[in-house]
């Protein structure tokens, strides 16, 4: 469980994050709201990037803004960034490994871990092949591996199905169904892929403007009157 | 690339991928074996003194040119001073080697050492800046450190800290920088050298191949994205830093028992950028790469002044259109250019033949 409160972050004169207060219970949480609502912010708060004006997040009993940015993957939280980010010159296999090899898991463990993973997110490309040569699909998957491998605690997923067309959609959405009790990690994903969200979260926030305005069962947030004026307002155009 | 993906989409098995890693590691290393046998057995049989000498020089600076493409190719920080640096090793073996008895391998060792501090000493400000601005501070260092040796100019076993003496006995003769015992002679000066070059190579690929390597391709592909995987950045890029200058240490206290009499004239500054060009040229991404730039910094000039009798200057707009080419259209370099070229004309030879023959005459 990660606990969010009174969370504000301030860059010259613009506040992506005013005040939030929220619960992520165990599970998969989703995290939606406009462009711009303050959802990648909030991912890195979470990772370390930006440091909050005030707030605490306590994740399984610890305060996690006491930690050395690099040192919150070793504590067990992964993530993926909405550009991806696979490594171009390394293998699929070297990808994976160096976040285990970071994660503080063990070395004899290292390489059925990794195989492990790469099975989990069903990735058929060879292990040895380099990610700069793979396609779309693909890289996304390997970096769901990445986010997945050394036993992580809490997995951020930032607009995972970005870009990808739906039948691989509907794959990716499999792994990340799976990934609570086969990993044993939390997830938070967050996406404009309502179908996505609603497949894969059990309850999800709705934040706009840098402030949560609903949060609770999915299907009952994505019927919520200020969710809906929320994404019409600025996503129909769209 | 093909047939293992398909191979393991069957069945992603583990023994078909220890073994396919195996066999292409084998087909690596008997091709380092075949050319360690021809540098070390064949080239010395059949070529003359100034052409042994020449390849000393060459697997020199492949050492230097290792540690560019290490932090450039791997890490991605820009580094236009080490030649410089590579100066820098050379005063502290010359000094050391004056100054002390220790044997020659504790003297490669020491130098590489203090000029891994040195180096570190330099890169722990230098992790601030990045892309351009490093390359800059990188640059005038390499400046500052030409016009120091200038000023002092190497030490000929004098006294003190600049260990230069000017006046006495020393002036008319200045014994050269020691070479190891058993390797005096310019061939066996030549084996030596390689050797410790292969070591360095090994030293590099050693890292490469393991977890500073996968943090420093991370890093090289984003900072964000490395600092989320739990890469202490600052310790890898200092790492990377410390390697690539106890490298071009040891390859500045080779080059100093290979001249013997090591003058601030041989280190200029615009040297750092030809290295960085020729570097580039032979490719950052491959260890193949270094060797070859050194051979374009070396071998190139030896042939063009002493043996072609062109002038040598023709070199630099060589290396300005070979950069060039490089930046517009193969940033692997020669190394990662060169095979897929060859593999293209090869398919364009076995294809066209006839084709060639036929339409035009």
């Amino acid at each position: 469980m990660i606990d969010v409160k009174g969370l504000t972050v301030r860059f010259a004169g613009v506040t992506p994050i005013d005040d939030m207060s929220v619960v992520f219970p165990a599970g998969t949480c989703g995290l939606i709201g406009p462009n711009g609502a303050g959802k990648t912010t909030f991912f890195n708060v979470m990772s370390g990037f930006v440091k909050p004006a005030a707030g605490t997040i306590t994740a399984f009993g610890e305060n996690l803004l006491k930690m050395a940015d690099f040192r919150r993957a070793r504590w067990g939280v992964r993530r993926t960034f909405q550009t991806e980010m696979a490594i171009e010159q390394l293998s699929v296999f070297d990808n994976v490994a160096m976040i285990h090899e970071h994660s503080g898991a063990k070395r004899s463990t290292r390489r059925a871990d990794v195989l492990a993973a790469l099975e989990f997110v069903g990735l058929t490309a060879s292990p040895r092949a380099r990610v700069g040569v793979l396609g779309a699909r693909e890289r996304r998957l390997v970096e769901v591996a990445r986010a997945v491998v050394g036993s992580p605690r809490v997995v951020l997923l930032d607009e995972p199905a970005a870009g990808l067309p739906d039948e691989e959609t509907s794959h990716l959405s499999g792994v990340i169904q799976r990934i609570p009790d086969d990993i044993g990690a939390q997830v938070i994903l967050v996406d404009h892929d309502m179908s996505l969200v609603s497949a894969c979260c059990q309850t999800t926030a709705v934040v706009d403007f840098g402030k949560l305005i609903a949060s609770g069962p999915t299907a009952e947030v994505l019927r919520n009157e200020h969710v809906m004026r929320a994404y019409l307002g600025t996503e129909a155009e769209v | 690339m093909e047939a293992p993906s398909a191979a393991s989409r069957d069945r992603p098995s583990a023994p078909r991928f220890a073994l396919d890693l195996d066999r292409r590691t084998l087909v690596r290393i008997a091709a380092v074996a075949v050319l360690l046998v021809l540098l070390l057995v064949v080239a010395p049989e059949v070529l003359g003194t100034d052409w042994i000498f020449t390849f000393t020089s060459v697997a020199i600076y492949s050492v230097v040119a290792l540690g560019f493409s290490l932090l450039y190719g791997r890490v991605g920080m820009i580094s236009l001073g080490q030649v410089a640096l590579l100066a820098v090793g050379c005063w502290i073996g010359t000094r050391l080697a004056y100054a002390s008895a220790m044997p020659f391998p504790i003297l490669l060792l020491a130098t590489g050492a203090i000029t891994c501090l040195v180096g570190v000493l330099v890169g722990l400000p230098a992790l601030r800046l990045s892309g351009l601005y490093l390359a800059l501070i990188t640059l005038i260092l390499a400046g500052a450190t030409t016009v120091i040796l200038g000023v002092t100019d190497f030490p000929n076993g004098g006294g003190g800290f600049i260990g230069r003496s000017a006046t006495g006995s020393l002036t008319t003769s200045t014994p050269p920088v020691r070479r190891p015992e058993w390797a005096e002679s310019d061939v066996g000066y030549y084996r030596y050298v390689v050797v410790v070059a292969a070591i360095m190579f090994l030293l590099g690929l050693v890292h490469v191949a393991a977890k500073p390597g996968r943090a420093w391709a991370s890093i090289r592909e984003s900072e964000p994205a490395a600092l989320a995987a739990g890469v202490n950045i600052t310790l890898y890029k200092l790492w990377a830093f410390g390697l690539a200058s106890f490298m071009t240490g040891v390859a500045g206290c080779l080059l100093a028992a290979e001249i013997g009499v090591p003058r601030a004239i041989t280190f200029q500054t615009q040297d750092s950028l030809t290295l960085a060009a020729t570097a580039m040229i032979g490719g950052i991404f491959s260890l193949w790469g270094a060797i070859v730039a050194g051979i374009f910094n070396q071998l190139l000039p030896f042939l063009f002044q002493a043996q072609w009798g062109f002038n040598a200057n023709l070199l630099t707009i060589l290396f300005g259109v070979g950069l060039l080419q490089v930046l517009l259209t193969a940033p692997g370099g020669l190394a990662d250019q060169f095979p897929k070229d060859m593999a293209k004309l090869g398919r364009l030879i076995r294809q066209g033949i006839s084709r060639l023959r036929g339409p035009k005459g």
